[in-house]
């Protein structure tokens, strides 16, 4: 019933653990495929090691999560271990990688390729740090360059986009992704926030602004997802504030063709990939569908 | 939960290298969990809570750049505290129980000795430390049990290592249960005499943390997370951990020597 596929690739379910969150090593990628997940996410591989910011990076307010981890990444050059042993990973492996210009990203998108990850997805949207993605997912012509670039450097492996709902124009971001070469959408990296503590008087991240995410953004999700749909042909890997079945069937129904679950695992523990399933195929029995893909934008019909 | 700011209402100088803070915040911490401590622009550290209700506190020792800055603060300010987080100690059963406490290790296990006290179990506390004056929370442990003391220079208690004296024990006594803290080279030891003997034990283990509630994989040992599945873990889950007493993670996510990482995280 939750069999699908996405860039050609089979999946159990249409679950995918995001990036950044538990990808930090195989073992952990492992445990959230044993708990549901119908494909997991490494976390953002750069080029070279990187710390990231201080503390606080992450953490919960009212509505959701923020963070601002700073893309750290042990950089692609230190990741055999982790590829040797993700080979036991029982589910496709998505590699998200990032850089801070187009030869970046290719030298990062060449390394990784070489490890065959079932999929690459390109994060041109990361809103952490003062170079990286931004500059890319706001602007046409720099998101299509990269694309182009790092679809090149990974040859047959599926290339998802990552956009950011920062971009006042995400449907023609998207269209040119796909005009540049991207077999897929991945939708929506965080959305810009800050919190600040009134007793402190302070931004609590040490970044002082990060990335929401968790039910608060998901409305935003939603309405990009729509609008990529009706955009372009390629399958969107929507994410955004899901952590119950009904949160995933509405991204699939905006137009979402697999989900993503990030705070999910907060709000609901690792196990969270095999409730969202546990629930989507109750409401679908209940609502008379058979496949899950029957459900992917049909909120446009 | 956001970092919710708590006044400092006291400050006791434990050793000359720890202090405890006493938090101007009510909170229901059971032994073992921990609270991430927050000093607006200088960053946010995860400390066991020594201390609950409202008594509730966190033990510091003096070590690297966030210590120091957490040593300049007096009665009266206050920190950003988001927490308690984390698995304790499962002290349910336990009768006739065994601490093992190195260093600033003691300060997880004191709440945890004087609830079993409160339950009358039948404890036997081994306190190690560098030197005599070190020696954390030495009083109160004493009034929990029976407790042996264990120094590197020799200057208090017996010279040597608090896992000879653990050795020892185990050859005369069944504990339900053997509680230990403390650097995780004597942890290793620690569990190969449990085993050995065939006594279960709880080791609360320490890596580097961002968010504490298990989503950011930063602190993981194996598929393991620290601040979620731990800090304590049975002995049962450290059986078939690889990377304990070996390797850990830096800030980058780079798995390194638990060397490496002791040396990094003096900075």
């Amino acid at each position: 019933m939750l069999e699908t596929e996405f860039c050609k690739v089979k999946l159990g379910n249409p679950t995918v653990l995001a990036s950044g969150i538990l990808g930090t090593s195989a073992e952990l990628l492992i445990r959230a495929a044993e708990n549901g997940a119908g494909a997991v996410t490494i976390k953002s591989i750069g080029p070279r090691e990187r710390e990231g910011h201080n503390n606080p990076t992450i953490f919960e307010w009212e509505h959701g999560l923020i963070n601002a981890v700073g893309l750290s990444s042990e950089g692609y050059k230190e990741m055999e271990d982790v590829w040797e042993a993700l080979k036991k990973c029982p589910v496709p492996v998505i590699a998200s990688i990032y850089g801070a210009n187009v030869q970046e990203f290719i030298e990062v998108a060449e390394n990784v390729a070489k490890q065959k990850p079932a999929i690459v997805e390109a994060n041109i949207s990361c809103p952490n740090s003062e170079k990286h993605g931004q500059v890319f997912g706001c602007n046409i012509d720099a998101s299509a360059e990269v694309i182009s670039a790092v679809k090149k450097a990974v040859g047959e492996i599926p290339l998802i986009a990552k956009l950011t709902p920062q971009a006042p124009n995400i449907a023609e971001i998207a269209k040119a992704c796909e005009a540049a070469g991207a077999d897929a959408i991945c939708a929506i990296n965080t959305v810009a926030g800050m919190v600040i503590n009134i007793e402190a008087r302070k931004p609590v991240l040490h970044f002082k602004k990060g990335g929401l995410s968790g039910p608060a953004v998901k409305p935003v999700a939603v309405k990009c997802i729509w609008e990529i749909y009706e955009a372009v042909k390629i399958p969107i890997l929507g994410v955004g504030g899901v952590s119950s079945g009904r949160d995933a069937i509405e991204l699939m129904q905006a137009g979402a063709s697999a989900i993503g679950i990030g705070s999910g695992v907060h709000f609901k523990g690792i196990d969270v990939f095999k409730k969202v399933c546990s629930e989507m195929e109750e409401w679908m029995n209940e609502n008379g569908f058979a496949n899950v893909k029957e459900l992917v934008g049909i909120a446009h019909e | 939960m956001t970092p919710k700011m708590a006044r400092i209402k006291k400050i006791a100088q434990e050793t000359p290298s720890i202090r405890t803070f006493y938090l101007d915040l009510e909170t229901d911490a059971k032994p073992g969990q921990f609270a991430m401590a927050w000093l607006p622009r200088v960053d946010e550290k995860p400390f066991t809570l020594t201390g609950t209700g409202n008594e509730t506190a966190i033990t510091v020792q003096e070590k690297g750049k966030f210590t120091k800055k957490m040593f300049e603060l007096k009665e009266g300010n206050s920190i950003g505290i988001r927490g308690p987080f984390g698995k304790g100690f499962d002290f349910g059963g336990a009768k006739n129980a065994c601490i093992v406490a190195g260093g600033c290790g003691a300060a997880p296990l004191l709440m945890l000795a004087e609830e079993l006290k409160k339950r009358d179990v039948n404890l036997k506390i081994v306190l190690g430390a560098r030197t005599g004056n070190e020696c954390l929370f030495k009083e109160r442990l004493k009034n929990t049990g029976e407790i042996y003391i264990t120094t590197d220079d020799g200057s208090l208690g017996e010279k040597g290592f608090t896992t000879s004296v653990l050795e020892r024990l185990l050859e005369k006594e069944k504990f339900d249960c053997v509680f230990g803290c403390g650097p995780e080279p004597m942890l290793v030891r620690v569990f190969e005499l449990c085993e050995k003997f065939g006594a279960e034990c709880q080791l609360n283990l320490e890596r580097f943390m961002k968010c504490a509630t298990g989503i950011c994989g930063q602190c993981a040992i194996d598929e393991w997370l620290v601040c979620k599945d731990g800090p304590v873990f049975k002995s049962t889950q450290i059986r078939k951990m690889r990377d304990f007493g070996k390797f850990a993670m830096l800030k980058s996510a780079k798995k390194v020597s638990l060397q490496e990482y002791a040396q990094w995280r003096q900075k």
